[in-house]
């Protein structure tokens, strides 16, 4: 997400290519700043908090487990304190849970209730991920999604969808994709799309 | 009553008025315990104004989906995940 | 309404994805701004989304359903004076 071409100015003034309910909304943040319920500093840090976050940290993470087995087994134990160890930001989830794929399991993550999502490690969600028709269908017919994403899958691999309810973010390790041992670790980690940390797709394949 | 990896659960098929984080597909359905997670902040109080304490045991209980819907078209071994507060869960024998 | 794992649907999912504008930024900021200070938290922001009406719900946008919430539930808690908001963008 890209906001070089304008500085992020939270006056009052509506910008008359936004819908009106972009007024109100800067309006509710007047408001609260005028009764120092919050400030405006406090905004901008986290909007620039937001913009910082993308899917280039959770692939990191993956690709660091594809070429180190003993980090791997730590990244599943606690995604939380292995990202730490990386030096990224886990964000605020109290606890950060990695579903690792294998050649016999594959996992897809939803939150059927919202949209809870690990939006620390893979930037804000996608549409699809918060829309109705996901959060209805990758639990009563996640085959089907799979599909309509491009992904079918044997039916001796067994589909683990995991509905994230609480206050746990889910977040998985694909598999790593054939013909990739001699590719190094940045390169590995250009391969893991944050589709396929949701669980929707494969990661990319080598050129 | 707490609960251990591999036991037997029943999520409660409990109407709950007001807010609560236990899908209503999964009320009344069978699993087991996958994880025995932390405790965390109770939402149901939590959600009202009041501190959502005492902190409550949160578990992730796994399903077979052909148990969670009867006409479910897949091989019978996929499975659903769902984190499912202490509260919600009744032994199964 | 918002529970909706296992709704029958045939509906697509719509892969088209968008960019958050400004203001869907910002209100996003707003709420995370007013949980780190403790006037609001995720769980009264959630509770607020689900008081929508179910026509409201499916209507509304994801970042529409955050305003609805958040001007709830500081109202509830007199952070914000009925009419108030109403005034603020009049202004």
């Amino acid at each position: 997400m890209s906001h070089d071409a304008h500085e992020h100015d939270h006056s009052p003034v509506t910008n008359r290519d936004e819908p009106p309910i972009a007024a109100r909304v800067r309006a509710l943040e007047e408001l609260l700043v005028e009764k120092g319920v919050i400030t405006r500093e406090n905004v901008r840090a986290r909007i620039d908090w937001l913009v910082s976050r993308t899917p280039a940290d959770g692939a990191r993470l993956v690709a660091r487990a594809w070429v180190d087995e003993d980090f791997k087994g730590r990244l599943l134990a606690d995604a939380r304190v292995a990202a730490l160890e990386l030096g990224l930001d886990p964000g605020e989830a109290p606890q950060v849970i990695a579903l690792e794929n294998t050649e016999n399991v594959h996992h897809m993550v939803v939150c059927t209730l919202c949209s809870c999502y690990p939006k620390a490690l893979l930037g804000p969600p996608p549409d699809w991920y918060k829309s109705l028709p996901y959060r209805s269908r990758a639990v009563s017919d996640p085959r089907g999604v799979l599909r309509e994403f491009g992904l079918t899958l044997d039916d001796d691999v067994e589909v683990r969808v995991v509905d994230s309810t609480a206050d746990i973010r889910y977040l998985v390790v694909p598999r790593r994709p054939l013909r990739t041992n001699s590719l190094d670790e940045e390169t590995l980690a250009a391969l893991v799309t944050r589709d396929s940390m949701i669980g929707v797709s494969q990661p990319l394949t080598p050129a | 009553m707490s609960f251990a990896h591999g036991e037997k659960v029943r999520i409660a098929p409990r109407p709950h008025e007001g807010h609560h984080r236990t899908p209503a597909y999964l009320k009344g359905k069978a699993g087991t315990i996958e994880r025995v997670h932390d405790r965390f902040l109770n939402p149901e109080t939590h959600a009202y104004g009041k501190d959502g304490r005492p902190e409550q045991r949160l578990y992730l209980v796994g399903f077979a989906l052909h148990d969670v819907w009867p006409g479910y078209g897949g091989p019978r071994d996929d499975r659903l995940f769902a984190d499912v507060f202490e509260h919600w869960l009744e032994p199964e024998s | 309404m918002h529970d909706r794992g296992g709704w029958p649907t045939d509906a697509p999912i719509d892969r088209a994805e968008h960019e958050l504008a400004d203001w869907e930024m910002l209100m996003d900021s707003i709420v995370g701004t007013l949980g780190a200070r403790g006037v609001m938290n995720v769980d009264e922001l959630r509770r607020g989304i689900e008081s929508m009406g179910p026509a409201d719900y499916e209507a509304a946008s994801y970042y529409e359903r955050w305003l609805f919430a958040t001007e709830k539930i500081l109202a509830e808690k007199g952070v914000l004076s009925p009419g108030e908001l109403d005034e603020q963008v009049a202004r």
